[in-house]
C-alpha cells in the first residue's frame, strides 16, 4: 500500500515540475512566474483543488508520442479568492510553450462546464504560444470548444482573463469574449497576426509591443481593461476585482463590511466650477461616493472621456459610469460609447446596480466619427441602458445636452431615481447654439442674440424645467449625494423588472 | 467698545480676526471678491459684502468699496489684516474722514515708516542702531579705507548702480579694501556706466529677528519679545519662532527698548513690528518697521498668552493697555510653519487648484493651532497669496515645540495641489535647525540643489513597517467578512513581509484593531491606532511614541508619507514575497527626451513641428493654466521627433507634449 501512495506522490512531484527546471528558470528569467506559482498568488493559501493533473495529450505525430508531460500544459481546478469559489485554468509555458492541444482544451472546457453548473467565476491565466501545431486540426477544434463555452458562460458566470505571456492568432478570441482582460506590461501581447505577417502583408514595420502590448490595448484599442506592471500585481489586482463581482448571475453581488458614513460632504458643494467652461475631475465625486473612497476603475487610459468601474456603497457593489469633463469636455464618441455600453451590460447581466453621473455636452461631431459609425456605436450605450433592469440611479451634475441626455440613463430609459444638482442644465443644446438657430434671422444683430441667449439660459440653464416635467425626480444638494444614492440603493434592492420574452435582442453591434 | 468690525481682508487672517471679534461679542462683516464667494471667511462672518472681481486691484485694494461696505453695513471699525490696504496711509485717512475707526496705527506713523530712507533716518534719530555705512561721494582709495575702518570690518563695497550680485565686494581688512575698491569702481563703470561706490557694514551670518510692539492711544508702548524669522526662501518667510534661540535677555531688552523708542518717536499705536538684522557678533541693525499685524503674530501670542487682535481692538476703542512692560512674561516656545501651495519637489513651483482633500491636524488648546482660511473643496487661486495655512505649535522647550510641529505636519493631509508640508517636516528635523544655528541663508545653503524628500530615520522606518502590518491586519480581517464564502475566509496567518521601497522586512503581527503586537526582528512593539480601511491618516502610538503617517492607497500597496518623505509600501505574504524575487525591476523610461506639461492646462499653441531643430531656450509650446500663458522652452538643443499634443488640447500634469530624438 505504502508503495502505491509513494508512487502517487512521485507522479505528483513530476507533474508539478511541468516542463522541467531548465524551462522554469527560463520562465523566471523573463520575469514571469510559472503556472502554479501564479495560482499561489491568485488563490487563498492552500485553497487550490487541482483536477486533471495526469491528463496527457493523444498525439502520435512528429515524435510527440515520446514527449509526454502530465497535465499537458495547463493547470486546472478550483480554489477560493477571499473565501469565495472560483474556477481557474493556468497555461504552463514551460510545457510545449503552453501550446493548446485537444486534451489541453478539454481540461479548460471541463473547468468552464463545472463553473457554469455550480455558478462560479472562471479565471483564465493565459500564457501560450498558440495551437499545438503537431496536432493540426485537433488543436483548432479545441479552441472552438473553448470559444463555444466562453459564449455560453457569458452572462452566466463572470469570466476574467489575465494575459501573462503570448496570446496570438485564434487564441485571442477566447479572452476577447470574457468580461475583463488584464495584461502584464512588457511580458504579454495579444494580436490576431504578429509583426512578421504584418510586415509581409502590409509592409508595416511594428514591434510586438506596439502592435499588441499591454499599453497599446489599454490605451488605443481598448481590448484590455488594465495594464499591470508584473505578474504579482496583475494577480493581486485580479483578487481585488473578484471581490466586487457576484459568483454568477443567480446570485446577488457580494457584501463587504466596509467603513463609511452617510454624513454630508460639504466639499462637493464647490466641485462644479463657477465657469461653465472650466473642467473638474469627476473622479473626485466618484471617490467621495464610494465606501473608503475605494474605486476600482476599468480602462482608465482608453476613452477617458467616460469613466467606468466598481465601487461599494454601504458594502454593496455598484457599477459607476460617469462623463469626465476633464477629457474632451466629457463628450460621447465612438470609443466612450462602446466602453460604457459593454460595462453597463455586464452590470445588468450580474445584478449590479448602476450609478451614472452625467455632465455631457453631446456627441462628438465630425467626419471621423460619422464615417466610422457613431450612429451605431452611440446606439450601443443607449441600447445597453435601455434594456438594463438593474437599479439605475442617475445624477446630473452639470450639462446634459441633446441626445446624450437621453442616452445617459435618463428617466425615459427606465431610470429609477434621476437626480440633478442645482447646477444642472438639461437642454437640447447650449444656449448660444440654440439661440443662433431659433433666431437665425437676427444673426447679424449681436445685441438681440446676446439678449435672447440670456433669456434661453434663464429658462433652461437649470434643472427645474426638467423637474417640472417629472424627468428629474428631485433636485438634490451635492453634499447629500452619497446619502441619497445609499438610500435609493437600499430601496431598490428588491426591484423587480422583466423585459419581454425574446430569444435575444439585436443590439447594434 | 466697538459694535461691528469689517475685515478688509480674506483668507486665514480674515478668519483669525473674526474669531477674536466673535469672542469679544463684536459683530463681523466680511468682504469678498468673485473668486471668494464661497470662501470660509465669508461663511464665518455675520454679514458679507461683495466688493468686486477676483483681481485684488479690483476688489480688496479698493478703499472706496471697503468704506462704502462699512457704511452699508453700519460697521464702526475696519480691521485691515496684513497686506492689501493695511499699510496704506491714505486708506487710514479716508476711514477717519468717514468716521470709521481704523484698527491699526495712525496714518502719519504708517507714512513715516513706509518710506525706507525716511524710516532709517527716524530710527537713527530715535537711537535705534542702523547698519553703519557711508552714503556720499568717496574720493579715493585712502578715503575708502578710512571709512571702512570707521565702520568696522567686514564691510561690503557696492557699486551704486550694481545689482544681482554684480559690482559687490566683501573686505575683511584694509588690504582687501585697497585691492577691492578700485576694482569695484571700475566694474561699476564697465558694467553700469556709473563708478560711484558706497560702503556699509557687512552683517555676517545674518539672522532676521523682529520685535513685536504694542502701543495705546495714551502714550504707552510695550514690547512683547522677539520673533526669529530666519528660515526664508527668497525673502519669503517660511518658519518663524518665538523666542529666538539666539537672543540673550540683554539683547532682547536692548532691541525691545530701541523698538519702543522708535514707536514712541512716530506716535505709534496698536500692534507693530520692528525688524532687525542680527549678525553672529550679536550686533543688530534696524531694517524696517511693519505698521500692521504680522503673519507670524501667533508665535508671540502663544508665548505671551495675549490675543494681539483683541489688543488691537481694545486700543482702537481707546482703552489703555492693561499691562505694563514688567507684566510681559515669555513662557515656553512657539514655532510656526507656513503651509504654502508650492511644490518643493518641483522647485517650489506655485501650485493652484482645488483642495480635493484637506484635513488639518487636530487643534489642541495652546499646543497646536491651525490658522487657515480654507476647507476641503476650497480653491487655491492664482489671484492671491499661495499660503494655505499657518501651523503653530507651543511647548515648554524649543525641542518639544519642534517635535510637536513635526507630528502635526505629519497629521496634515492635503491633496489636489502641490504643497510644502514635506519640506517643512524636513526642516523641523534638520540637525542645523534643531541646533538653533540658523541664518537667512539656511534654505539656500542646506538645499542648494532643491528638495527631494527628507531622509527616512530608523525610527520612522519602523513606524511605517508597523503601521503597514497593522493596516494589512485590518484589511485582511475586513475582507474576511465578505459574503458568500465557501469555507471561511482566506488564511494568511500572522507572518508578513513588509517592503518599503526596495527593502524587505519580515514581521509577525498579532492582535486586532485597535491594538497589535508586532515582532520586527528581535523586537516586539505594541501598536495602538484607531485606523480603519479608507482612512488617509494613520495615527496612533508605537512603543509609546506618537505616530502620524499619511496613507495614499495605490492599486497595489500604499504610498506612505512620514516626516517629510514618501515611500511605496507593500505587505506581502511570505510566499508571494518569495515569488516577487522573480519580478524584473523596470527601469523608468528616460523622460528627459520628452517635453512634459508642467501643470494641468490647455495647449494654446505649438511653436515647433516634427523634424524641427530647436535650440536650448527656444519656445516650444504655450500652455494656458488659470488664464496664465506659460511658455515652455527647450532645455537643450535637439530635434523634434514627434509632437504628441494638439493645439486646443487639455493636458494633465506630466502628459507628454513632444518627444525629441
Amino acid at each position: 500500500m505504502q508503495e502505491v501512495l509513494n508512487q502517487l506522490e512521485e507522479k505528483r512531484e513530476q507533474a508539478r515540475l511541468g516542463g522541467g527546471q531548465r524551462r522554469i528558470d527560463a520562465q523566471h528569467a523573463k520575469g514571469k512566474l510559472t503556472a502554479r506559482e501564479r495560482l499561489d498568488v491568485l488563490l487563498d493559501p492552500g485553497s487550490f483543488e487541482e483536477t486533471g493533473m495526469f491528463v496527457e495529450h493523444n498525439c502520435i505525430d512528429f515524435g510527440m508520442e515520446d514527449q509526454i508531460i502530465p497535465g499537458d500544459g495547463v493547470v486546472t481546478g478550483s480554489g477560493t479568492v477571499n473565501g469565495r469559489l472560483v474556477y481557474v485554468f493556468s497555461q504552463d509555458f514551460t510545457v510545449f510553450g503552453g501550446a493548446l492541444s485537444e486534451r489541453h482544451a478539454e481540461k479548460i472546457c471541463n473547468v468552464m462546464d463545472t463553473a457554469m453548473k455550480v455558478g462560479a467565476p472562471v479565471i483564465g491565466l493565459n500564457d501560450s504560444g498558440g495551437a499545438r501545431i503537431q496536432e493540426g486540426v485537433a488543436s483548432l477544434g479545441g479552441y472552438a470548444e473553448v470559444f463555444q463555452r466562453n459564449v455560453l458562460a457569458s452572462g452566466v458566470v463572470p469570466q476574467l482573463s489575465l494575459i501573462m505571456g503570448p496570446c496570438a492568432g485564434g487564441a485571442v478570441y477566447s479572452p476577447a469574449m470574457t468580461d475583463f482582460i488584464m495584461m502584464v506590461k512588457d511580458s504579454s501581447y495579444m494580436f490576431v497576426t504578429g509583426p512578421d505577417v504584418v510586415k509581409t502583408v502590409t509592409n508595416e514595420v511594428v514591434t510586438q509591443d506596439e502592435l499588441g502590448g499591454a499599453v497599446t490595448h489599454t490605451t488605443k484599442s481598448g481590448v484590455a481593461d488594465l495594464a499591470l506592471e508584473n505578474d504579482i500585481e496583475a494577480l493581486l489586482r485580479a483578487r481585488d476585482l473578484i471581490d466586487f463581482l457576484p459568483l454568477s448571475n443567480r446570485e446577488e453581488p457580494p457584501v463587504m463590511p466596509t467603513v463609511g458614513d452617510l454624513e454630508p460632504d460639504e466639499s462637493l458643494d464647490t466641485l462644479i466650477p463657477d465657469s461653465a467652461n472650466k473642467p473638474y475631475d469627476m473622479h473626485e465625486l466618484i471617490r467621495k461616493i464610494c465606501d473608503e473612497q475605494d474605486f476600482f476603475e476599468l480602462q482608465p487610459a482608453h476613452a477617458a472621456n467616460i469613466i467606468i468601474g466598481f465601487g461599494r456603497v454601504e458594502g454593496h457593489t455598484v457599477g459607476f459610469v460617469a462623463n469626465q469633463p476633464m477629457v474632451q469636455a466629457g463628450v460621447l464618441d465612438i470609443n466612450s460609447s462602446k466602453k460604457a455600453g459593454r460595462f453597463v451590460r455586464f452590470c445588468d447581466a450580474f445584478n449590479i446596480p448602476i450609478v451614472t453621473f452625467v455632465d455631457v455636452p453631446g456627441f462628438l461631431p465630425g467626419t471621423a466619427q460619422e464615417h466610422n459609425g457613431i450612429i451605431k456605436h452611440g446606439a450601443k450605450l443607449l441600447f445597453a441602458y435601455a434594456e438594463a433592469t438593474v437599479p439605475k440611479i442617475t445624477v446630473i451634475t452639470r450639462k446634459a445636452y441633446g441626445g446624450a441626455y437621453d442616452v445617459m440613463a435618463s428617466k425615459h430609459l427606465r431610470g429609477d431615481l434621476n437626480y440633478a444638482w442645482p447646477t444642472a442644465e438639461i437642454a437640447v443644446m447650449g444656449a448660444k447654439g440654440a439661440v443662433e438657430i431659433i433666431f437665425r434671422k437676427d444673426a447679424g444683430d449681436p445685441e438681440t442674440i446676446a439678449e435672447k441667449t440670456k433669456e434661453y439660459e434663464d429658462r433652461f440653464a437649470n434643472p427645474f424645467v426638467a423637474a417640472a416635467k417629472g424627468f428629474i425626480d428631485e433636485v438634490i444638494m451635492p453634499h447629500s449625494t452619497r446619502r441619497r444614492i445609499a438610500m435609493g440603493l437600499r430601496r431598490l434592492r428588491t426591484k423587480e423588472l422583466q423585459n419581454p420574452w425574446k430569444k435575444h435582442d439585436n443590439i447594434p453591434l | 467698545m466697538l459694535k461691528k468690525i469689517l475685515i478688509a481682508n480674506r483668507g486665514e487672517i480674515a478668519c483669525r480676526v473674526i474669531k477674536t471679534a466673535r469672542l469679544m461679542g463684536i459683530g463681523t462683516v466680511a468682504v469678498y471678491s468673485d473668486a471668494d464667494a464661497a470662501s470660509l471667511h465669508v461663511r464665518m462672518a455675520d454679514e458679507a459684502v461683495h466688493i468686486g472681481p477676483s483681481a485684488a486691484s479690483e476688489s480688496y485694494l479698493l478703499a472706496d468699496r471697503i468704506i462704502q461696505a462699512c457704511k452699508d453695513t453700519g460697521a464702526d471699525a475696519v480691521h485691515p489684516g496684513y497686506g492689501f490696504l493695511s499699510e496704506r496711509a491714505s486708506f487710514v485717512q479716508a476711514c477717519e474722514d468717514a468716521g470709521i475707526i481704523f484698527i491699526g496705527p495712525p496714518p502719519n506713523a504708517i507714512a513715516a515708516m513706509g518710506d525706507k530712507i525716511e524710516s532709517k533716518k527716524l530710527a537713527r534719530e530715535a537711537g535705534v542702531s542702523v547698519v553703519p555705512g557711508f552714503v556720499g561721494e568717496i574720493e579715493d582709495t585712502d578715503h575708502a579705507v578710512r571709512i571702512a575702518t570707521e565702520i568696522g570690518y567686514p564691510v561690503m563695497m557696492k557699486a551704486s548702480a550694481g545689482g544681482g550680485g554684480k559690482g559687490m565686494r566683501l573686505a575683511y581688512s584694509e588690504a582687501e579694501v585697497r585691492e577691492g575698491f578700485p576694482a569695484t569702481k571700475s566694474e561699476g563703470l564697465n558694467s553700469f556706466g556709473d563708478d560711484r561706490v558706497f560702503i556699509e557694514k557687512f552683517v555676517e551670518d545674518p539672522r532676521h529677528i523682529e520685535i513685536q510692539v504694542l502701543g495705546d492711544k495714551h502714550g504707552n508702548v510695550i514690547y512683547l519679545g522677539e520673533r526669529e524669522c530666519s528660515i526664508q526662501r527668497r525673502h519669503q518667510k517660511v518658519i518663524e519662532e518665538a523666542p529666538s534661540p539666539f537672543v540673550t535677555p540683554e539683547m532682547r531688552k536692548a532691541m525691545g527698548e530701541q523698538a519702543v523708542e522708535l514707536a514712541k518717536a512716530v506716535g505709534y499705536t496698536s500692534a507693530g513690528t520692528v525688524e532687525f538684522i542680527a549678525g553672529s557678533d550679536r550686533g543688530f541693525y534696524f531694517l524696517e518697521m511693519n505698521t500692521r499685524l504680522q503673519v507670524e503674530h501667533p508665535v508671540t501670542e502663544l508665548i505671551t498668552g495675549l490675543d494681539l487682535v483683541e489688543q488691537m481692538i481694545r486700543v482702537a476703542a481707546g482703552e489703555e493697555l492693561s499691562l505694563k512692560q514688567d507684566d510681559v512674561k515669555l513662557d515656553g516656545w512657539a514655532i510656526e510653519s507656513r503651509v504654502y501651495a508650492e511644490d518643493p519637489y518641483r522647485g517650489f513651483l506655485p501650485s493652484i487648484g482645488r483642495l480635493t482633500t484637506y484635513r488639518p491636524p487636530e487643534e489642541r488648546e495652546r499646543e497646536v493651532r491651525v490658522d487657515t482660511g480654507v476647507v476641503e473643496g476650497s480653491e487655491i487661486s492664482m489671484f492671491y497669496d499661495p499660503m494655505i495655512a499657518k501651523l503653530v505649535t507651543w511647548a515648554p522647550t524649543r525641542e518639544e515645540a519642534a517635535a510637536r510641529q513635526l507630528l502635526a505636519l505629519g497629521s496634515y493631509v492635503v491633496r489636489g495641489i502641490g504643497h510644502n508640508i514635506d519640506f517643512l517636516s524636513a526642516v523641523m528635523q534638520h540637525p542645523r535647525f534643531l541646533s538653533g544655528d540658523i541664518t537667512t541663508g539656511f534654505i539656500a545653503e542646506e538645499y542648494p540643489d532643491g528638495f527631494e524628500g527628507a531622509p527616512l530615520t530608523d525610527v520612522q522606518r519602523e513606524q511605517i513597517i508597523a503601521a503597514a502590518a497593522a493596516m494589512q491586519s485590518s484589511r485582511t480581517a475586513r475582507a474576511a467578512g465578505i459574503s458568500g464564502q465557501l469555507n471561511g475566509g482566506a488564511e494568511y496567518g500572522d507572518d508578513w513581509v513588509v517592503v518599503v521601497d526596495d527593502d524587505a522586512v519580515a514581521v509577525s503581527i498579532s492582535g486586532a484593531a485597535p491594538e497589535w503586537d508586532i515582532v520586527i526582528g528581535e523586537r516586539t512593539l505594541s501598536l495602538t491606532s484607531g485606523w480603519q480601511p479608507g482612512d488617509q491618516l494613520f495615527s496612533g502610538s508605537l512603543g509609546g511614541e506618537p505616530v502620524a503617517i499619511e496613507i495614499e492607497r495605490q492599486p497595489v500597496g500604499d504610498r506612505m508619507g512620514i516626516g517629510g518623505s514618501r515611500h511605496d509600501v507593500r505587505v506581502l505574504s511570505p510566499r508571494i514575497f518569495e515569488l516577487s524575487a522573480h519580478m524584473i525591476e523596470k527601469i523608468a523610461p528616460d523622460m528627459s527626451r520628452y517635453l512634459l506639461c508642467p501643470m494641468p492646462g490647455l495647449v494654446v499653441s505649438l511653436k515647433v513641428g516634427e523634424g524641427d531643430k530647436v535650440e536650448a531656450g527656444q519656445a516650444l509650446a504655450v500652455v494656458e493654466a488659470m488664464k496664465m500663458e506659460n511658455i515652455l522652452r527647450a532645455e537643450k538643443s535637439g530635434t523634434v521627433l514627434s509632437v504628441k499634443a494638439e493645439e486646443g488640447q487639455s493636458l494633465a500634469v506630466d502628459e507628454i507634449i513632444m518627444e525629441f530624438e
